[in-house]
């Protein structure tokens, strides 16, 4: 049986290309643009091991990583300096990645983030309640950790918040969005109440932390990070046909099997606690969680399937990135990781936003 | 066969939409659900595979209480062709790969590669196969939805205003294709449409609703003057004009 036989005959699909050769064609397109990130990772990887003060072969880094370098200076620096750097630019870049990819496609908005969800306003407010009520790190080892919690907890209180407005009320995914929104007013305004009371030393400590800082964490934070980064993102991958569905619509999501108000919940949690994680450790980096997934969209389309795992390798790629140039743009000086995304991550975003716009039009 | 039962639905702060739908319909059979705006045909469809849940009644699909299984299990039986045809920069392949969403646990199996590739087949889009929707026309992303359709291997096929969106040419050809998979899988299959012209051509039985109620059913004959006047408030019959039967409005 055959129907719609004059399909091809009437539609307005004029390019003639062997079917099979075509959808070949895009996956072997798809699958090498992740090769390609992966491999820009690596280069990546191996420039920041390089950029600092101390000027060292690059072969005698790598083997610093392991800590067989012959100068046992080079795996001092590579081992307490320049790895934990790079591994949590990687594993943060990544989780901001693919848990924006995720809530942009449970919360159908493209742009949705952990941002638009108020989760690093409410880290915010965690930080500076530590900072100026608690009067944690203000001086050296004075309760610094109780920033870290206090920042966790108070992205997590976000995300509960939102959770239990969702299951009061039914929270449509676009009154989640301006749930957040109306949340991140809320913990902002606090945190500027806060931020009144505080004296000069509290306020330094407080912007330096907003900063980012991707130099403050130890190989224990970073496996913590991991412990939470990597199964989350193993969780979204099995989800990623259901992400697929939701592009055709709830109502088609349904149809198809899937439970999508508790996907969109627990997905929204799982996104919450992977951003919680990044920015308690490393303060607020902006920009990632909404970039990286548009712009790896913008070459292997919508399909989750490969815009998870690009999301992963283009957000650690754009932060390595960004982080290597915070450190050699005004060396010895490092810049704050924060500003340096944003400000470099929005031109970006613009400008692919626009050539691909423009490119569409014209096909 | 299809059996519903006394279903109601009814939004929770608003007014009842469907009030005691009851029919029956056998296998193969299409069926088409007629009436003005508002008279809760959608909203009757979607009650079915509980994209809405009902607020009481019973719908038996061969002997299986459709409603009290689960919605994986629901999507192997029925499946759901909504009024707006996404436009996505996803592929044929993939959308139609969507079909085999309910079966899949890790990944899709060769299995289920193979009946997607069928079914595109059948609806002759495999030479769509790497395009993205986005760069298809309105009849074409209809047929790839379809396709999806029917890589779920339903028993029942619901189709939301199929048609609204295309010209006539797509109209014919979708309607075309949905009557094919009643007669020759045996597929059953309920299309809410609002041309009665349509209906009259491709569906073997007619629901008609009116303000929730349903006021009419049968064969194609249930449409005479006074019913159509009741349903949609014109003045009409209807006439055989070629063997076919025509909605001429005064």
């Amino acid at each position: 049986m055959n129907l719609g036989k004059s399909s091809s005959a009437n539609n307005g699909s004029s390019i003639e290309i062997a079917p099979e050769a075509d959808y070949k064609q895009k996956r072997l397109r798809n699958i090498s643009f992740l090769i390609g990130l992966f491999a820009l990772l690596v280069v990546s990887v191996l420039v920041s091991l390089r950029a600092g003060s101390y000027d060292t072969p690059t072969l005698e880094l790598v083997r610093g990583i392991l800590g067989k370098a012959h100068d046992p200076k080079i795996n001092t620096i590579v081992i307490n300096n320049r790895l934990p750097r790079i591994l949590t630019a990687l594993i943060s870049g990544a989780g901001l990645g693919i848990s924006g990819c995720v809530l942009q496609a449970i919360l159908r908005n493209p742009l949705a983030s952990s941002s638009t969800l108020g989760v690093s306003q409410g880290a915010g407010f965690g930080a500076a309640f530590a900072i100026i009520v608690l009067n944690a790190g203000v001086s050296a080892g004075a309760g610094a950790a109780a920033i870290p919690l206090c920042a966790f907890a108070g992205s997590m209180a976000v995300a509960f918040t939102i959770l239990g407005l969702s299951k009061i009320s039914r929270v449509t995914p676009e009154g989640i969005v301006l749930a957040g929104v109306a949340i991140s007013s809320i913990f902002t305004g606090a945190t500027t109440l806060i931020q009144y009371f505080a004296n000069e030393i509290q306020l330094a400590t407080l912007v330096f932390w907003t900063f980012g800082n991707l130099g403050s964490t130890d190989m224990r934070e970073i496996l913590m990070m991991s412990a939470v980064i990597f199964p989350a993102s193993a969780y979204f991958f099995y989800h990623r046909w259901d992400y697929n569905a939701l592009l055709s619509g709830t109502e088609t999501a349904v149809s198809l099997g899937i439970n999508v108000s508790r996907l969109t919940l627990i997905n929204m949690i799982v996104c919450c606690f992977v951003a919680s994680t990044i920015v308690s450790n490393i303060g607020l980096i902006a920009f990632i969680g909404l970039v990286a997934p548009h712009l790896v969209r913008l070459v292997v389309g919508n399909n989750h399937v490969y815009l998870l795992p690009g999301s992963m390798l283009g957000g650690a790629t754009l932060l390595l990135l960004g982080d290597l140039f915070s450190r050699i743009a005004i060396s010895p000086i490092i810049l704050p990781i924060g500003a340096i995304t944003s400000f470099l991550g929005g031109p970006l975003f613009l400008y692919l936003l626009f050539k691909g716009g423009s490119r569409r039009a014209e096909s | 066969m299809l059996r519903v039962s006394n279903l109601s639905y009814k939004y929770k702060s608003g007014p009842q939409i469907l009030k005691n739908v009851s029919f029956e319909l056998e296998g193969g059979v299409c069926m088409g659900v007629l009436g003005n705006n508002g008279a809760g045909k959608s909203t009757m469809l979607k009650c079915l595979n509980r994209i809405l849940h009902a607020k009481s009644g019973e719908v038996w699909l061969d002997d299986k209480m459709l409603l009290n299984l689960p919605q994986r299990e629901i999507a192997k039986k029925v499946a759901f062709v909504s009024q707006s045809v996404p436009s996505t920069q996803m592929t044929v392949h993939d959308m139609v790969m969507l079909g085999r969403r309910p079966y899949m646990s890790w990944g899709f199996s060769e299995q289920d590669h193979k009946i997607a590739h069928e079914c595109m087949e059948k609806l002759c889009i495999e030479h769509l196969r790497g395009r993205y929707l986005n760069e298809l026309s309105g009849g074409e992303r209809q047929k790839v939805m379809l396709a999806r359709a029917l890589a779920q291997q339903p028993k029942l096929l619901l189709l939301d205003e199929p048609t609204s969106s295309l010209d006539i040419k797509n109209q014919y050809q979708v309607l075309e294709i949905v009557r094919d998979f009643c007669d020759n899988l045996g597929i059953t299959a309920m299309a809410v449409l609002h041309d009665i012209n349509l209906a009259l051509r491709f569906c073997d039985k007619l629901l008609l609703l009116k303000d929730g109620k349903a006021t009419g059913y049968g064969g194609r004959d249930i449409l005479d003057r006074e019913t159509l006047k009741d349903v949609y408030d014109v003045s009409a019959e209807i006439r055989d004009v070629q063997h076919c039967k025509l909605l001429v409005v005064d």
